[in-house]
């Protein structure tokens, strides 16, 4: 470690929260001028949110921030461009609207005059020649006709484009997610020579392979701190996965009783993605508790909303015989009903038997919330409160009381558990089991290792594939994320 | 796949490649107003003419302008609906004050200016729906123009009427006007840099506050530049009838959101068209009441079919549109 080149970023006991959780718990991280770092780490380890720190899109709530030795005052995304730091988010943050001249406009406040628009075209043309020969793209497409890939690589390529603020640092976040092969190769092999020339990088990818042959240096974080930081020499991939997951060897809970063959249970669903050809179907049977693993956002939850919706209507690869409950794991944006009462939003998957003639019987879905509400434990002094008068973790139990008093059979979770606290996340997980062995079928897609061990059967998905196919002997954390990543080269 | 199907096009110009989604959803507005045009001219060929021309259109003038300034706020993914109150209450300034009073007339229609850029600053920093405060404020100007004129009445200015009354030699004055009003919104918004960020702002305000622009800047130009030609446009519809009424302008809401719509334009995603949004005009100025006259429909039946026809105009927009996104 006797690196002599001058230090450009500093970031030092960076703390950041979200509400009760903790994203970020105290990270330190330097960056030398003309050097590129990996990043890598589990989804929600904190990686993005330090990323949106650095580029000045969120405020850290403790800790300090250096760039070239001077700490910045009110540190904004204009700031951060003016220090000559560019963010290729995750998220696409192009004006699908505008041209890709127009974006590139959008990025430098400089390109103004009569021939600015020419000016633009020529600036992203030449940064797009170089760092992605035979682009195909020209600079009057508008962003919205762009295929995903190369909207991708407009966007890398305007974060290089030099107008009159410099270029020190790019922080490239899943750069390659949306690239194929060649392409990636090409953006590749660019950074590595804007890395000669004294550009620094951050480069995050779970592409662990790419990470190891194109980066200098290693950072790996885990739950909001950094577990390791060491040269990308030290690293192989197996090192990566073990720094990543939970090392510690949990003692596996699993009791006599629930050791059960499978397949001895009715079929409750058959499903198959989409676009998988070949092996590979997601198989429940009643008093089962499946597990959809895998990467954040790679088909788990349009599985499951389409097996929710062949429970109503027939769909070609899909069985489904018993009727299906959902629990979202959007509580705001697709769960509760922000004006109801708890009673009301524990009752509305159950209209059907809380009716007395034409009406809602009162007194019944007052009865139906009071079970549910002494059974999982819902803290409340008054079932009849707004919904928002519980606390978040409070809310999700009312979402499961929902499902759980339903009449469904199956009950769909769509990783109902995030941002919940552990004591009521246990308290849920004996409640699964309880119904699991009354005979109700559980599929349930999580991010989170420690829930799929309450899983009898785990299927891992990767891009809208099933990749892994576990039994609960054979799951451990290695072999989910092993399976989670592509194999790289 | 796609990387396959697309040739390489780096040997194109910089400027002007073909692209043929985009023509084609640019070439939808002039195919509905060639539709009534063919429409008109079948019913009563005389109609197409310099004088005929003229008379039929000589309301899509203020309608266009309201159109324009309705466009500017949907480019923000907002909606105006107190654009038809606020043209009705320009009006009745134009028809007292201005002519009487220009000085205050002036400084009153500035103000209105002000007033619209003030309420993109509120709608942005409080976050309000922009369909609410409107709303509300079509009644604000509304109550204002009773206020200022309880009947109908007042006179234009004469200069006004003198402009309104131009015939140029071989195009007719409103379709030199719309052309005129088209290309002032189109290097306006579609051609200048700041133009870019205006539109970007509809179509990914994230990124454009990342880039670091104001957005509350942004909002407060929209709503300024639809200000100003709501202004314009009660200007031009008091130089054509000549005398003003409270509620003069009540229909242009619906002609102005329609005529966006109409003109290629969309509710959210800050894609608008100026040139779309004239034609859309014309089209809704040309359907409204020459088409069906000259279909000899009774005046009471005029509104309903009015209404009939802007539905199938605009369900068919929607089709083509969705056959074009769906090769």
């Amino acid at each position: 470690m006797t690196d002599t080149r001058p230090e450009l970023v500093r970031l030092s006991g960076v703390e950041k929260y979200f509400g009760a959780v903790r994203a970020l718990g105290g990270v330190d991280l330097a960056l030398a001028q003309g050097e590129c770092l990996g990043l890598v780490g589990h989804n929600g380890a904190g990686k993005s949110t330090l990323m949106h720190i650095l580029a000045g899109t969120a405020t850290a709530d403790r800790g300090q921030l250096a760039i070239a030795g001077a700490v910045p005052a009110n540190y904004a995304p204009g700031t951060a461009k003016q220090l000559g730091v560019r963010c290729v988010f995750q998220e696409l943050s192009l004006c699908p609207n505008l041209t890709v001249a127009e974006n590139t406009r959008v990025f430098h406040p400089s390109l103004t005059g009569f021939t600015w628009r020419r000016r633009a075209g020529r600036l992203i043309l030449d940064k797009l020649d170089a760092i992605f020969p035979g682009h195909g793209i020209a600079p009057s497409d508008l962003v919205q006709d762009l295929p995903i890939g190369r909207r991708q690589m407009v966007e890398v390529a305007r974060a290089f484009t030099v107008t009159d603020e410099p270029v020190r640092l790019v922080i490239l976040d899943e750069p390659t997610s949306s690239l194929d092969a060649h392409t990636a190769g090409q953006l590749l092999g660019f950074v590595r020579r804007a890395v000669g020339d004294g550009i620094s990088c951050i480069f995050i990818s779970h592409l662990l392979g790419e990470v190891i042959a194109n980066c200098d240096r290693i950072v790996v974080m885990r739950d909001g701190t950094t577990v390791a930081d060491a040269p990308a020499a030290a690293f192989d991939r197996d090192r990566l996965v073990a720094a990543m997951g939970d090392v510690e060897v949990h003692a596996r809970d699993v009791e006599a009783g629930h050791e059960r063959r499978r397949g001895q249970s009715p079929l409750r669903v058959r499903a198959r993605p989409a676009r998988q050809n070949g092996a590979g179907e997601l198989v429940a049977h009643e008093g089962e508790i499946i597990g959809l693993a895998g990467l954040a956002g790679h088909g788990q939850t349009s599985l499951l909303l389409s097996i929710f919706a062949a429970a109503t209507r027939a769909t070609t690869g899909m069985e489904v015989t018993a009727s299906v409950a959902l629990v979202a794991g959007d509580r705001q944006a697709d769960g509760i009903f922000p004006l109801w009462s708890i009673a009301e939003n524990i009752g509305v998957r159950s209209l059907h038997s809380l009716r007395s003639g034409l009406l809602i019987s009162a007194r019944r879905e007052y009865e139906l919330a009071m079970h549910w509400r002494d059974k999982i434990r819902i803290r409340t002094p008054d079932i009849d409160n707004n919904i928002l008068s519980l606390s978040g973790g409070n809310q999700q139990k009312a979402l499961f009381a929902r499902a759980l008093g339903s009449d469904a059979r199956i009950v769909l979770m769509d990783d109902p558990m995030r941002g919940v606290d552990v004591g009521t996340k246990l308290e849920v997980y004996e409640l699964i089991r309880a119904e699991a062995d009354a005979g109700r079928t559980f599929l349930w897609y999580t991010t989170e290792f420690d829930e799929l061990k309450q899983c009898d059967h785990v299927y891992v998905f990767r891009n809208d594939l099933i990749v892994a196919d576990l039994t609960r002997d054979e799951l451990t954390e290695q072999k989910v994320i092993q399976s989670s990543f592509a194999e790289a080269g | 796949m796609a990387s396959l199907s697309v040739p390489d096009r780096r040997g194109l110009p910089l400027i002007g490649a073909p692209n043929v989604p985009r023509l084609l959803r640019a070439l939808l507005p002039a195919l509905s107003l060639a539709l009534v045009l063919i429409g008109i001219a079948w019913l009563n060929p005389r109609a197409i003419s310099y004088f005929g021309f003229t008379l039929m259109l000589n309301l899509a003038v203020p309608i266009a302008l309201a159109t324009i300034a309705q466009m500017f706020v949907i480019a923000g993914n907002d909606l105006d609906l107190s654009i038809g109150a606020f043209v009705g209450f320009v009006g009745c300034v134009t028809a007292t004050w201005l002519r009487d009073v220009p000085l205050l007339g002036i400084v009153t229609l500035l103000g209105c200016i002000a007033v619209y850029a003030a309420l993109g600053a509120l709608i942005h920093l409080r976050n309000l729906p922009s369909i609410v405060v409107t709303l509300g404020m079509s009644f604000v100007w509304q109550g204002l123009a009773v206020l200022m004129l309880p009947k109908p009445g007042g006179k234009a200015p004469d200069w006004l009427l003198e402009i309104m009354r131009l015939k140029p030699p071989l195009v007719p004055f409103p379709i030199l006007a719309a052309v005129v009003i088209a290309a002032v919104a189109y290097v306006g918004l579609m051609r200048t840099s700041y133009g870019a960020i205006l539109r970007g702002s509809g179509g990914n305000a994230l990124a454009i506050s990342r880039a670091g622009w104001s957005l509350l800047k942004a909002k407060m130009t929209l709503f300024a530049c639809a200000g100003l030609f709501g202004v314009l446009s009660g200007l031009a519809l008091i130089g054509t009838t000549t005398s003003a009424d409270a509620n003069i302008g009540n229909g242009y809401t619906m002609l102005s959101i329609a005529g966006v719509i109409l003109g290629g334009g969309e509710f959210i995603g800050g894609r608008v068209s100026p040139i779309g949004a004239v034609i859309g005009a014309l089209t809704l100025a040309l359907a409204a009441s020459p088409l069906l006259t000259f279909m000899r429909i009774p005046p009471d039946w005029q509104v309903a079919a009015n209404g009939a026809i802007l539905i199938v105009v605009l369900a068919a927009r929607v089709l083509i549109s969705r056959k074009d996104a769906q090769p």
